[in-house]
């Protein structure tokens, strides 16, 4: 499949993604890198116009709607890996909102990039999951807005979460750091190799009544798979 | 003269306690080169870097933090001796090369003092974690004059009190030797015994201001304009004059905030 590099990049919603995102593609257009980015959604975006507004060319957007954001995600990754190939891209992007914590987009032999907001605090990436445990590169973002000390336990740990990840610190608002994260980006995305296409993390294993569109509670309303927490007696 | 017992096995003299940082020149926003000697700033070194707004000073710090190379806009060249150019590829970050602290940074941990300080001495895994606590606690006290314990919780620090927990923190705790600075509030810090605290830890301090007494502080400064360094200027005998009268006057703006926050009358004469 042609020369095209793909990159996905997720993240927690307003942890500065497409701002770093919009920074990032600057720098490899500038570069000479012909550069296309996709946003994929749940509810509502702005974002293929502010990266259209950044001069970013190749853009696209869609919205999960009603779907689960992950399975939308994922059933869409060949459509627009062909759609990249067919504009002859260097790199295409997909950046990521929809995501609830369980699940991540990060796609076996293309860069991974997690995106985490240094005010969600040291306990976030404890909590972020298998988006920030199967990245490659970790952006912290904020970092400005934070102590020395409370950058350096929030590097520690993601470190723990995810061991091989680089930890950028990078404002997405003024740029800094973005030209960095660029070259890191340029240096180790590579292209996509030739076997079948796989996801780094499954998805979840089994569907409910509410996958399918219950709204109603109560155990007769309830089929598929189901789990009840334990409460302290 | 006594021969030192382990001699042929000690280690070679460590240059201080850090490495020293090299800064090549490059050239500015209009590519004309800047044309200053290369700079090489050691442990205890504090440097004050000023210019109007836009004049490249992000750049500059950014090509610290970085390591640059020659390959980003401005050309530098920033390496720390002792070790190869560039960063490394397998390190995970910067924040132990460079510390940084600004005017816009919040403790946003819900914890107290002793807790938080607990919790970045045991990420360093430093082995006497309450040693360290009490002599920041300590050392954060004398910068602002306002005692708090390792109790006070982080949110009932009051501005200054959290500005100097910040700076004694990253004194005493943080590993890395570079802390880039941008400008240090007059609110309640002594700002002379924040910057002696930083230099005696044998960092290299590099500080962005605007204001003429943090300036004057520094022996040296880098003057920025169009994305170049333009000039690096000695403090001179009649600077270091001035600067004696700033802190005078520092002083007694200090006394005044003092004596109206204790509820007294601004003159000394009165009560």
């Amino acid at each position: 499949m042609s020369g095209l590099r793909l990159v996905t990049m997720a993240g927690p919603p307003t942890c500065g993604k497409t701002s770093v995102l919009r920074h990032v593609l600057g720098h490899l257009q500038a570069a000479g890198r012909k550069v296309g980015v996709v946003k994929l959604d749940c509810l509502v975006t702005e974002d293929a116009q502010r990266y259209r507004q950044a001069g970013i060319e190749h853009v696209a957007q869609g919205l999960s709607g009603s779907l689960c954001p992950d399975h939308f995600f994922a059933g869409n990754v060949p459509r627009l890996l062909s759609w990249g190939v067919d504009r002859g891209l260097d790199m295409l992007f997909l950046e990521s909102a929809g995501l609830c914590n369980r699940c991540s987009p990060h796609v076996r032999g293309a860069l991974a990039l997690c995106v985490l907001d240094h005010l969600g605090g040291v306990r976030l990436p404890a909590k972020v999951g298998p988006m920030l445990r199967s990245a490659d590169v970790v952006v912290a973002t904020r970092g400005d807005l934070v102590s020395q000390a409370e950058r350096e336990v929030f590097a520690l740990e993601v470190r723990r979460h995810a061991p091989k990840a680089r930890v950028l610190g990078v404002q997405g608002q003024t740029g800094q750091g973005t030209l960095e994260l660029a070259r890191l980006v340029d240096r180790r995305a590579t292209v996509l190799p030739a076997d079948e296409l796989r996801l780094r993390f499954s998805m979840p294993s089994a569907v409910c009544s509410y996958c399918l569109g219950e709204t109603r509670l109560g155990d007769e309303r309830q089929i598929g798979n189901l789990k009840l927490l334990e409460l302290p007696s | 003269m006594t021969a030192f017992p382990d001699a042929d096995r000690a280690e070679p003299i460590p240059t201080a306690s850090g490495p020293a940082l090299v800064i090549e020149p490059g050239r500015d926003r209009e590519g004309s080169p800047e044309g200053f000697p290369p700079l090489r700033l050691v442990p205890g070194d504090l440097l004050a870097v000023v210019g109007p707004t836009g004049c490249g000073k992000s750049r500059l710090l950014a090509d610290i933090e970085w390591l640059s190379e020659g390959d980003s806009p401005s050309g530098r060249k920033v390496r720390l001796e002792g070790f190869p150019a560039g960063i490394d590829e397998e390190e995970t970050g910067t924040h132990h090369r460079v510390a940084q602290l600004s005017q816009t940074m919040q403790f946003t941990l819900d914890l107290d003092v002793g807790s938080f300080l607990d919790l970045h001495a045991r990420s360093r895994e430093v082995p006497d974690a309450e040693t360290v606590a009490r002599a920041v606690v300590e050392a954060a006290c004398t910068l602002c004059g306002e005692p708090f314990t390792a109790r006070t919780h982080l949110s009932g620090l009051s501005g200054g009190q959290s500005r100097a927990l910040m700076i004694a923190d990253t004194a005493l705790l943080a590993a890395a030797p570079i802390v880039l600075v941008d400008e240090v509030e007059n609110a309640g810090v002594d700002r002379r015994r924040a910057m002696d605290l930083l230099v005696s830890r044998d960092k290299i301090v590099l500080m962005a201001t605007h204001d003429p007494l943090l300036a004057l502080l520094a022996p040296r400064r880098l003057v920025l304009a169009r994305g170049g360094i333009r000039r690096i200027r000695d403090r001179t005998p009649g600077e270091e004059f001035l600067l004696a009268s700033l802190e005078e006057q520092d002083l007694a703006h200090t006394r005044l905030r003092d004596r109206l926050r204790a509820g007294h009358s601004a003159c000394e004469s009165e009560i």
